[in-house]
This record gives structure tokens, sequence and C-alpha cells, in this order.
């Protein structure tokens, strides 16, 4: 591996780093002064223009706070819990295509960290993961809140992979590769030549089951049920104060911005740019008279603004979601997960598989 | 009893993705309401205070006449119905030699205490004032830096209010 190679992989890690972690305190901003407007209040206003750097102030507020650690409570997954709710979610980031490729000094950069063919395996692996953060902290806390939010959210997240897999399995059917990169070249195509090919419009139920899924695999409001605020107070991260709490606080919009990003690259057309974009690049690139390198950078970087601009609707539709819809009950949640969702993409799943092979011959 | 109330669902109710359409309707109009329109019912304290209506509750004061002579006499009808006993009163002659007013204000206090920590606010003194001489005022700030600023003696109550604040 060459030092070109080397710095190639470390810019791709830095970008890919500074942009979520960037992006985390806007979303709060958003989460904040968006509920506010929702529900006729104002919001954080009063730090930086429109409070934009509220969540800058918060985070100095919990840094120098009491680093407080419960008498009772197992230290060693005390201190793991939070440090692996952050790490799960970012390394799921290091299979997702952001774009499609760069050329500098004549050589080509993927703008992916990992070209790995089974790419969704991997993310499927890191999102499993996240149900561990939850369970650690909740039981190793020593707080019966905390058990209450452990026990709900693992067995919510479990419930919910099932749905969540199957509806992935019938977009692999669809695409036929594990491979991310593959399965957004494969949405760049158009039916009738001008609506694209995202997998939105080729099977919009398993996109209808995957974005719920997701929701509950976040733990987002509706269904929130291992924090549930009013009956559980703050469920599994109860006993977790200052630095440790905001990394919980972190880890789950870092969860919900990978989480996007997986719906988008499978659901939306991945990095492909917006019908009409691609062609707008292409025309300024020649009329800019740029060589044929400068203009794949320029289309690469059309790519990443939209695979951002993307990401970023999905999270604006998550703030919605929040404040709009009340949490369900433990039953209902179950009831959704088991006798709907579960056999919905299951028929999905087997209705995809036949269509294939009967068009298939 | 408990008394079973069926509610009639049609076959799209069973989807519920109707109602969550509706639903998410009606928080975006909001939003755009508040973002858009700017009609939020948030007051901005500092800057914007609320105006209460004039039988608001507040801080103490005891009215004077064009004198600034306060009104009040020693009655002593506010600290006996006051349920907090929070009101102190000691009793003063006026001296005959400089009282403008003759019998209508032979006393006065020497020394008026309020202990606005004990007060609840009810209003009772205001109420059982002859002379309309304690009343409460419409000041709804009353935080101070420290306790002894909350008790308020005879020369803060007689301060200017108009009105009621």
């Amino acid at each position: 591996m060459s030092l070109f190679d080397i710095l190639a992989i470390l810019g791709k890690v830095a970008f890919v780093l500074a942009v979520v972690l960037g992006s985390v305190p806007l979303i709060v901003w958003f989460e904040r002064r968006g509920s506010a407007w929702i529900q006729g209040r104002v919001g954080p206003n009063r730090v930086g223009p429109f409070g934009l750097f509220q969540p800058f102030v918060d985070v100095v507020k919990f840094a120098t706070k009491e680093n407080f650690v419960p008498r009772d409570s197992s230290k060693v997954y005390y201190h793991l819990a939070p440090a692996l709710a952050v790490v799960a979610p970012l390394a799921a980031f290091a299979v997702i295509p952001f774009g499609s490729q760069i050329i500098v000094m004549g050589q080509a950069i993927q703008l992916q960290i990992t070209q790995l063919d089974i790419g969704i395996l991997a993310i499927l692996a890191f999102a499993g993961l996240e149900i561990y953060p939850v369970m650690l902290a909740g039981w190793s806390s020593n707080n019966k809140y905390g058990v209450f939010g452990a026990l709900r959210g693992s067995s919510q997240m479990m419930s919910y992979e099932i749905a969540f897999g199957l509806s992935l399995a019938s977009m692999l059917l669809v695409y036929g590769t594990f491979d991310l990169n593959e399965m957004v070249r494969y949405q760049q195509n158009t039916f009738f030549g001008f609506l694209p090919k995202w997998g939105i419009l080729l099977n919009p139920l398993s996109f209808l089951i995957f974005l719920i899924a997701i929701f509950v695999e976040t733990n987002r409001l509706p269904f929130d049920l291992p924090e549930g605020d009013s009956e559980l107070v703050a469920g599994y991260h109860i006993e977790y104060g200052a630095t440790k709490f905001m990394m919980f606080f972190f880890a789950e919009y870092v969860a919900m911005i990978m989480a996007s990003s997986v719906l988008v690259t499978l659901f939306l057309g991945g990095y492909a740019t917006l019908p009409g974009v691609g062609l707008l690049i292409h025309t300024l690139g020649i009329s800019l008279d740029l060589t044929s390198d400068n203009q794949q950078n320029l289309l690469a970087l059309g790519q990443v603004t939209s695979f951002i601009f993307k990401v970023a609707l999905i999270m604006i539709f998550y703030v919605w979601v929040r404040w709009t819809l009340p949490r369900f009950r433990f039953d209902q949640l179950m009831n959704l997960g088991w006798k709907i969702l579960f056999p919905l993409s299951l028929i999905n799943l087997m209705f995809v598989a036949s269509f294939l092979a009967w068009i298939g011959g | 009893m408990a008394k079973v109330v069926s509610r009639k669902e049609s076959f799209w109710d069973r989807f519920y993705i109707p109602a969550l359409l509706i639903g998410l309707s009606v928080t975006l109009k909001h939003f755009f309401r508040s973002l858009v329109l700017g009609k939020t019912k948030t007051i901005q304290y500092p800057e914007v205070k609320r105006e209460y209506s004039q039988r608001f509750r507040g801080r103490h004061f005891i009215s004077i006449d064009q004198n600034k002579i306060e009104n009040c006499t020693s009655c002593y009808l506010c600290q006996t119905v006051c349920p907090a006993e929070c009101i102190t009163i000691v009793a003063e002659e006026r001296d005959p030699a400089q009282n403008p007013y003759g019998v209508a204000k032979e006393k006065k206090p020497l020394s008026f205490d309020i202990d606005a920590l004990r007060c609840c606010f009810c209003g009772m003194c205001e109420e059982a004032c002859p002379k309309d001489a304690i009343k409460l005022s419409r000041d709804y700030e009353l935080a101070t830096l420290n306790r002894d600023e909350a008790m308020y003696d005879l020369n803060y109550l007689k301060r200017e209010v108009k009105g009621r604040g």
C-alpha cells in the first residue's frame, strides 16, 4: 500500500467523521427549534444566530458537570456501554458509499472508506451491535428503571431486526448483490428514460417496512420505549450523567444518521444525483471547459451533496414524526412487529422472489 | 360498571396510514405557521413582560396621600387577619401639635414589617384594611439575592406606586 493510498483513506475517514459528527449539533438544534415551531413556541434562540450555538454550549455544560458513577454499578460495563454506543454506528459508516470517485493527481479514489463486497452484511452486524450498549448500560447501572429500559430496548430491537432483515433481503434479491456501490450503480438506471430506478419505486412496501424498522432500531419516537421519559424517567441511561450521558445522546443521533444513510443507499438512489442535476453538472462541466478528470470531480461533488441532501431530508422526517405521533404501548409495539410487519415482510420477500424468478425465466 | 364503547373503524382506518398522514399534515401546518408567519405563543420574557389583570396580587405597598403620609392608622386588622402571620406592626401616636388630619389619623405605624417569604399573597389584608392603606401591586418579580431584601419595612412599603403598579 503506497503512501498515497494511506493518505487517501485517512482523508476519507476524516471527511466522514467531520461530516457526521459536525451534523449532530445541527440536527439537535433543528430538533429543538423544529419541535418548538411545531408546538407554536420559539425554541432556543439566544446563543448565536438563530440559537445555532446552543448545542455547543450544551456540550460545554455536559463536559463540565460532575463525573458521577453509581456505587453499586458494575464499573467495567458501566463505562464500556457509552463508548460502544458511539463506536457501533460510527463503524458502520465505513462501508457506506457517499460518492462515485474523485481523481486526484491522476489516481482514482473511491468515495467509500472501505470497498467491501459484503458491505450490507457489515452494516447489519454493526446495527446488531447497537443492542449491546442498551443492555450493558441498563444492567450495569443497577437501577430498576435502567433494567426495564434495557429489557424493553433489547426485546424491541430483536423483534424488529427480523422485519428489518427481511425487507433488506428483498432488496438484495432485486439488486442481486451485497455490494452497496453496485446497488447505487443499479439505481442510476432509469425507467422510460426519466424516472430514476430507485428502490422506493421498485419495492415501496419494503421501503415502508424498512422505514418503520429503523425508527424502532434507533429508539426514536413513536417507539422510544427504552427511554420512555414519562414512565421510565430516562430508561437505560438513567444513571449516566455528564460526558457519559452526552455520548449516549450523541450516539442516538449518529445511529439515526447511519440508519438514514442505509435507507438512502438502498431505497433513494444513494449518491445518485437527483433527476436533472446530473445533466446540469454535465453541461456545466462542458461549458467551463474542464478536463475529464475535473468533470468527474465536479460530478462527485454533486453526488456527495445529493447524498447529504437526501439524508438530511430523512433526518427532517425523523424530527417531524417525533413531534407528531405519541408513544406506542409495549403490547402494540410487539403486535405491530410480530403480527403485522413480520408476515408482511415475509410475504413481500416471497412475492419479490417469485416475481424475479418469473421475469428472469 | 364498565361500559363497552364500540369504535366503528372503516377498512382504511385499520391501516392507520390515513390517520398518520392527517397527523403529519397538522404538524406541518403548525411548523410553517410558526416558522414563516411567526405566530408563536412565546413571550420573550426579559424584553417583553406579561400584563397581568388589575386584580393580580403581587408585591405589597402602602398607599400614601398627597402629603406623602401613609394612610395606615395602625388598626392591626391586617395583622390579625393575616393567615401567614407575616405582618408585624408597632403603633405610635401622631404628634398632636403637627397633625393636620385631626382625629382621622391620630395613630400611625412606628414600624410596619412584612415578611414576603411567609406571605401567601391571599389578599386578605387588603380586604380587611378600612383605610385602603395596604395593597398588593401587580409587580410579580419578587426574586431577591438574600433573605433580608424580602423583609419589607415601612420605608420600602411607602414607595410610590401608580394605580396598582
